[in-house]
């Protein structure tokens, strides 16, 4: 083989070569966007207002005029499930993002730095680390009230321990590379080193836990909502679509099923997709 | 004296460990003049890479500590006390540094032309065009071919030569005074490291470069470097021409290193070692550190303290017994 045809390649055009690679990573990807999609575009593609009611009908199976039947006051559940699955969704990638940003800088400086500043912020993430997550939304439900931004607040702030500890890992390890030896040999400031050697190498970590991150913030949101401090009506997510389907699942399964199944489809595509980022942007496994 | 281009005198440097204070670098000094080689030749942990390490402050502080000593460069600049400021505009611009290691010294997420015009970019004043285009006479001065195509490469598509190679390119980009070439040829092929030397050795020739080679391997050292400096337990033991100290070694260290070489013992006979172990550098005693594996050691060595002095018309020992002509 000719090397000196070959173009430039990125270790992320690799990696998106394997990806393309792993069948069941991309079929989670086709799921997941059909799905966002979807969701996205509830207000278009949906046939009913989400709150409109017909009592008249009250909770019926599946239908021509309702493909996923109706609930006990005859609110679509197609429509329902498409404007939950906008909430469940927006829940997930909002904390996620929020864990992903406080997380990255926390332990980018904790792992940078080192020393004694190291050890306090550590101490710190052990310390929350401790606290017993319900309890602590339980209490934040109470001081502030119900409110849906908190959510987002709670399940972020617990979700960056983690994010935190990985990225510092990786950033301690990083630091005694070569390259960043040589950059500074070179005669770069920190900040640069920071920004142009350092994060582009903790890229794929991150993406990678962002993404297992996602559907366990969803489940997060599901549990609360399910035990009634999240999402409250007449807005609905999938966790409360469940926790409704529950509680009348012997007289009208079909209102467990479907918000069930696009949850567990979520999930099931996230971990997948996850998976198949992990295998993927572990160039040492495949390389060398 | 005005080809004096690094001046270091008295340089000690230090470890603070759990295990107590690590003296790896114990009141070295030498001079460079411009265009000059010095080889720093030693066996692992005698001090020479954190000797240059500790001339551009690339040690983390702490655990490291540069406990005196002053490295005057260009007869201006003391690199031990000057600016942070000040040092960044040095490193990379007039004295720059390859590593051991090619395979992990280059970023693997940036395309290696962004990594060889980098210290351009922040050390001249100069547009990325105008970069990209030495960037790319760069890598053909280094012997890279179909530079166009290449550069747009990542690391991971070179071969270690390749990567070495594309070190030094980055390196001399700026047209530095001086390189420090740490084990340059330490990971590469027997092969590879010729022809690294030999490019090294061009550029140098090319570009009135002066060069500190550190080098564990003699035969690195003899054919390359106008001086060399020895040595042992983080203290220099030896330094003179290159010629005097392979033809005639006036330090028993020097000469128990000699002995090592493969090449130059009978074929068939037991390879020759030097007994012993180097010093634990957290306990050093007061004397010669090499007096427990010398066989010329007699009593007093292990008490005196050792320093260099002239023995033969340039060249210095710092054996106590060479000093006082006993052997």
């Amino acid at each position: 083989m000719d090397l000196t045809l070959e173009e430039g390649r990125s270790l992320w055009k690799d990696s998106f070569y394997r990806l393309k690679k792993n069948r069941l990573a991309m079929v989670g990807l086709v799921v997941l966007v059909v799905l966002g999609l979807l969701c996205a575009f509830a207000g278009v593609i949906a046939p009913y207002s989400y709150s409109a009611q017909n009592l008249e009908l009250g909770a019926s199976g599946p239908h021509s005029k309702h493909w996923l039947g109706t609930d006990r006051l005859g609110r679509d559940q197609l429509t329902r499930i498409l404007y939950g699955g906008r909430i469940s969704l927006s829940v997930g990638i909002c904390a996620t993002a929020v864990s992903l940003t406080i997380g990255v800088f926390y332990g980018a400086i904790s792992g940078f730095i080192g020393g004694k500043l190291d050890a306090l912020m550590m101490r710190i993430v052990d310390i929350l680390y401790a606290l017993p997550f319900t309890i602590f939304v339980i209490l934040l439900m109470v001081f502030f009230g119900r409110n849906f931004i908190l959510l987002f607040v709670a399940i972020g702030a617990v979700e960056w321990l983690t994010m935190a500890r990985i990225v510092r890992a990786q950033v301690m390890s990083l630091k005694q590379q070569e390259f960043v030896e040589a950059a500074q040999a070179l005669g770069l400031r920190r900040r640069r080193i920071i920004f142009r050697h350092i994060l582009p190498n903790l890229l794929g970590p991150v993406i990678v836990y962002a993404t297992l991150t996602i559907p366990g913030v969803m489940l997060l949101e599901a549990f609360l909502s399910f035990l009634g401090l999240g999402v409250q009506p007449p807005m609905s997510s999938w966790g409360v679509l469940i926790k409704e389907g529950a509680e009348v699942m012997e007289e009208f399964p079909w209102m467990l099923w479907f918000p069930a199944a696009a949850l567990a489809a979520t999930l099931f595509s996230l971990n997948f997709l996850g998976d198949g980022l992990r295998d993927a942007l572990d160039a040492r496994a495949s390389k060398d | 004296m005005d080809k004096l281009l690094l001046n270091v005198k008295n340089l000690s440097t230090t470890f603070h460990t759990r295990n107590g204070v690590v003296r790896a670098v114990n009141d070295v000094s030498f001079t460079l003049n411009k265009g000059e080689t010095l080889g720093i030749v030693g066996e692992s942990g005698s001090g020479k890479s954190v000797t240059c390490y500790s001339l551009l402050r690339l040690l983390p502080q702490p655990p490291a500590r540069i406990e005196s000593g002053t490295a005057v460069f260009d007869q201006t600049v003391n690199l031990l006390t000057c600016g942070l400021k000040e040092l960044n505009g040095i490193r990379g611009k007039r004295i720059s540094m390859i590593f051991q290691d090619p395979m992990t010294s280059l970023n693997p997420f940036m395309r290696v032309e962004d990594q060889i015009m980098e210290p351009l970019l922040i050390h001249e004043r100069i547009s990325r065009n105008d970069a990209r285009a030495r960037a790319l006479q760069a890598m053909k001065d280094v012997g890279i071919q179909d530079a166009v195509n290449r550069m747009k490469s990542y690391p991971h598509q070179f071969s270690g030569g390749m990567r070495q190679r594309v070190m030094i390119a980055m390196a001399l980009i700026t047209n530095p005074d001086l390189l420090i070439a740490d084990e340059p040829t330490t990971a590469l092929d027997v092969t590879v490291q010729a022809q690294i030397l030999e490019l090294i050795k061009k550029m140098q020739t090319d570009r009135g470069l002066a060069v500190i080679l550190i080098s564990h391997d003699l035969g690195v050292i003899a054919g390359f470097c106008d001086r060399v400096m020895v040595m042992y337990a983080g203290q220099a033991v030896e330094t003179g021409t290159t010629e005097k100290i392979f033809q005639q070694p006036q330090h028993p260290y020097t000469r128990a290193l000699q002995r090592s070489i493969p090449s130059l013992q009978p074929k068939g006979k037991d390879l020759y070692t030097i007994p012993g172990l180097p010093p634990d550098l957290t306990r050093l005693s007061p004397g010669c550190p090499f007096t427990p594996r010398c066989e010329s050691a007699v009593d007093y060595c292990s008490k005196e303290k050792i320093s260099l002095a002239e023995v033969k018309p340039g060249q210095f020992s710092a054996c106590l017994r060479v000093q006082k002509g006993e052997i």
